[in-house]
């Protein structure tokens, strides 16, 4: 993330270079803040047993569920936080959800 | 235009991860959820009263918005997204805006129901081209689970403490649905998360593309102040539909729709029963505080049916 | 050529709004700069104008109106006084810190409680803190003349941060004075067009206003924030030279009127200086060295330019229009007795505190003042420092 003068944000930035106001050039730079080591639980999918249903993606909160031409990828594991709910709405069990191992 | 699921599943997305919603949040859920009925091609201003959302996606220098945004304060967001919108229409007319755009304001029940009350009021009633979204998880949550005026009866919450003079919060929820419909504005509805999120894009999508001020009411659980399994959060949403806490309808120009009638009406206590904010109706004793709660929830009920004309 | 005309001060803002022709005008009604918003929405309404006019349903509306507003790059303004300064206080700092070049008509009143709808300074004083320029006006000329400049200061690169131009309630909003009023072609050509630095509106870079500061980058912002209130004191001057170009009024930091040989003297703001001038003058004719320095611009603080220009006066009052309950006097003196002690000499300094709530000040007071001044410039004495004019003891 940089300043519109190319400066990069970071807890260092001098007074004189943060970016006025607070505002932020950079839409969606969250993406670059990485919330995977949340993680205690890891949902793991199975691609064979998976039928390509997509009832998984609208439901997690942390856009971790990619999708491309229609179908789904695997999980974006550096956003991922584990909590479930993909797991629970699989109709056909292509989802596991088991113990993250650090 | 008729829901096509995957087409759905398939834009790109306006709200990235990297966020710091707690695990399983509902708020986000709805984000996603609204935005994706936005035309591709259409742009968007989104504001955001304070609140768990707020402070979550856009923590300087990181914003989970792909799309501009603006937060002010907490009970402001429909006085800020009107001030944006006010200057859209004229800058449009001048051709120094080329572009379309929707406008669409995010607050929770504390920014909506309560301190942002006002401000929601205002910009309804002066007719902006807006929506506002109330992502509803029942307190203040941001704060530490405070009650909020959109905190169910008997419901634990940090400043309705148990204890040997409180069984949790006193009063029924407002209904600040049926308070927005008595603003005469074009498009009100309620809706939450369920199965492949039909009811929840086409609504959203009826609010954006309808001319004029339109608001939703979006049931968003939040596991940590209801005290549920995180992976959950779909079956709690289910229940709260079932149970008819939390009935799907939808106002169009002042004419009521009902969307969803549960084939048959769960009882109170199966939303209830998952959650640890209500653990203690269910001791021994208690059996009159749900009984309070299920004449009310069938009082409305009855109430909602008749203006349905159902 | 200019336009001479007889308005209000209330009308001579809704004028130079008018002429200058904001993209945006949010605002809620409060006694007395309510005939600012009621003059646009005929300005609206008869086609004057074509800006969008938003009718908020209160003043903290209003700032937050303004800031989507201006965030989405519209030029915006609204007006407001006492009470509606108060409930949007939380806003103004916003406002600021979002570096918003929003100009806002303040018409001085008192704030409640008791309720009171007259002139005094403490909605504005109270308002000090809060990051926004505050420039003051002594009558309807200098309310139209500050608010043209204003849009300009405000705006500036190296400012962009909002401005209240603050005149004092019924006594200069509602009393008609001669005006000379600029061509609307010539206001425009001053004020020019918005040129934003960002946009909510553009689709080609998306931003994101309004973040959650952690520890670490707080106190960056608000450094930053700090320096371009700094880089004001130099645009204002700059943009006062410009403007003296076009119509001939020069303006400064602060006025100085008979102050260079001045043994006595008061520092005022706004309408009373006018009163004040006028026994300056009868007592200059009888031989008395009296002088006065009206702030016009209060924030920024002067402070190096006021104490050179009072460091040499041996005996002066400030005069403040609000009480800060500080039990030591009032916000303006504070801030000029600060300024003073940087200064080798040290002139006899008192505090009036005054005209609260509208209370009316006369000549004759101020010819008591002037006498009080000499007398403790000739004792070498000041006696009390903290002291009332016109409350009934």
């Amino acid at each position: 993330m940089k300043t519109k003068s190319g400066i990069e944000i970071n807890e260092q930035i001098r007074w004189k270079d943060i970016s006025p106001g607070g505002t932020v050039f950079s839409a969606g730079s969250a993406h670059h803040f990485k919330t995977g080591d949340w993680r205690t639980m890891k949902p793991v999918w199975n691609p064979e047993t998976c039928k390509q249903c997509l009832l998984c993606v609208p439901v997690c909160p942390d856009t971790s569920i990619p999708v491309t031409s229609k179908a789904r990828q695997d999980f974006d594991f550096d956003h991922c936080k584990g909590c479930g709910i993909c797991f629970k709405v699989c109709p056909f069990k292509a989802i596991d959800f088991v113990k993250e191992n650090k | 235009m008729s829901y096509s699921f995957k087409e759905a599943m398939n834009k790109p997305e306006r709200l990235t991860g990297g966020h710091r919603m707690c695990a399983g949040c509902g708020a986000p859920i709805a984000v996603r959820g609204v935005l994706r009925a936005l035309k591709e091609e259409d742009e968007v201003v989104i504001a955001n009263a304070t609140g768990c959302l707020e402070v979550s996606t856009f923590m300087y220098p990181y914003t989970a918005w792909k799309d501009s945004f603006i937060h002010n304060a907490f009970e402001n967001a429909g006085a800020t997204l009107s001030g944006v919108e006010a200057a859209y229409n004229v800058l449009r007319k001048k051709g120094k805006v080329k572009e379309n755009y929707k406008f669409i304001a995010f607050g929770g029940d504390g920014g909506t129901y309560d301190i942002g009350f006002q401000s929601l009021s205002g910009a309804m009633e002066r007719g902006h081209d807006m929506v506002y979204v109330c992502y509803d998880n029942g307190a203040y949550m941001n704060t530490g689970i405070q009650r909020s005026s959109a905190t169910p009866r008997y419901a634990e919450t940090s400043t309705t403490p148990l204890g040997t003079a409180s069984q949790g919060k006193q009063q029924f929820r407002k209904d600040l649905s049926q308070v927005m419909v008595a603003h005469d504005i074009p498009y009100v509805a309620q809706t939450t998360f369920l199965s492949n999120f039909k009811d929840l894009h086409e609504k959203s999508e009826k609010a954006i593309y309808t001319k004029g001020p339109a608001f939703l009411n979006v049931l968003a659980p939040c596991p940590r102040g209801w005290r549920y399994a995180t992976e959950d959060l779909m079956e709690i949403c289910k229940l709260a539909v079932e149970t008819c806490y939390w009935p799907l309808f939808e106002v169009v120009h002042g004419e009521w729709k009902l969307t969803y009638k549960p084939k048959s009406k769960l009882p109170i206590e199966d939303f209830l029963r998952p959650q640890g904010r209500f653990k203690h109706l269910f001791a021994k004793g208690n059996e009159h505080l749900i009984a309070e709660i299920q004449a009310d929830i069938d009082r409305k009920w009855v109430e909602l049916l008749k203006r349905c004309d159902i | 050529m200019a336009i001479r005309e007889r308005m209000s001060g209330n009308e001579a803002i809704a004028t130079a709004m008018k002429q200058i022709h904001p993209d945006v005008f949010a605002a809620f009604p409060i006694t007395p700069s309510t005939e600012i918003p009621q003059y646009f929405s005929s300005y609206v309404a008869n086609g004057e104008v074509d800006s969008g006019l938003v009718l908020v349903e209160s003043e903290h509306s209003a700032m937050s109106v303004c800031i989507g507003s201006q965030s989405a790059g519209a030029r915006t303004m609204t007006a407001t006084s006492s009470c509606g300064l108060a409930l949007m206080w939380e806003m103004l700092y916003v406002a600021a810190s979002n570096r918003l070049p929003i100009t806002m008509a303040l018409v001085n009143r008192a704030l409640s409680g008791p309720i009171n709808i007259n002139a005094d300074h403490s909605d504005s004083m109270g308002a000090r803190d809060s990051g926004w320029l505050q420039i003051y006006s002594e009558n309807n000329q200098e309310a139209y003349d500050n608010f043209i400049q204003a849009v300009r200061i405000a705006e500036h690169p190296e400012v962009q941060l909002p401005a209240m131009v603050c005149q004092d309630g019924f006594i200069t909003s509602h009393a008609i004075e001669n005006i000379e009023l600029i061509e609307t072609e010539k206001v425009r050509a001053f004020v020019g067009d918005y040129e934003p630095a960002a946009s909510l509106l553009n689709a080609a870079e998306p931003i994101a206003i309004g973040p959650y500061d952690t520890v670490n980058y707080y106190m960056e912002h608000k450094r930053q924030q700090a320096e371009a209130v700094k880089n004001a004191t130099v645009v204002l001057l700059q943009v006062a030279v410009e403007f003296e170009k076009m119509t001939g009024r020069k303006y400064g930091l602060f006025e100085s009127y008979q102050l260079e040989d001045a043994e006595a003297a008061i520092v005022i703001i706004n309408s009373a200086a006018g009163t004040a001038k006028a026994t300056i003058d009868a007592m200059r004719a009888a031989g008395k060295k009296v002088g006065l320095l009206k702030i016009r611009v209060f924030r920024p603080f002067p402070m190096n330019e006021i104490r050179q220009a009072l460091e040499n006066v041996g005996a002066i009052a400030v005069m403040d229009r609000s009480e800060g309950f500080s039990a030591a006097g009032g916000p303006v003196f504070a801030e000029v007795r600060s300024a003073l002690y940087a200064s080798e000499k040290r002139p006899h300094l008192i505090n009036y505190i005054y005209g609260l709530g509208g209370r009316d000040v006369t000549t004759g007071h101020f010819e008591e003042i002037f006498e009080t001044l000499l007398k403790i410039e000739e004792d070498k004495q000041s006696g009390e420092v903290y002291r009332y004019l016109g409350v009934r003891e």
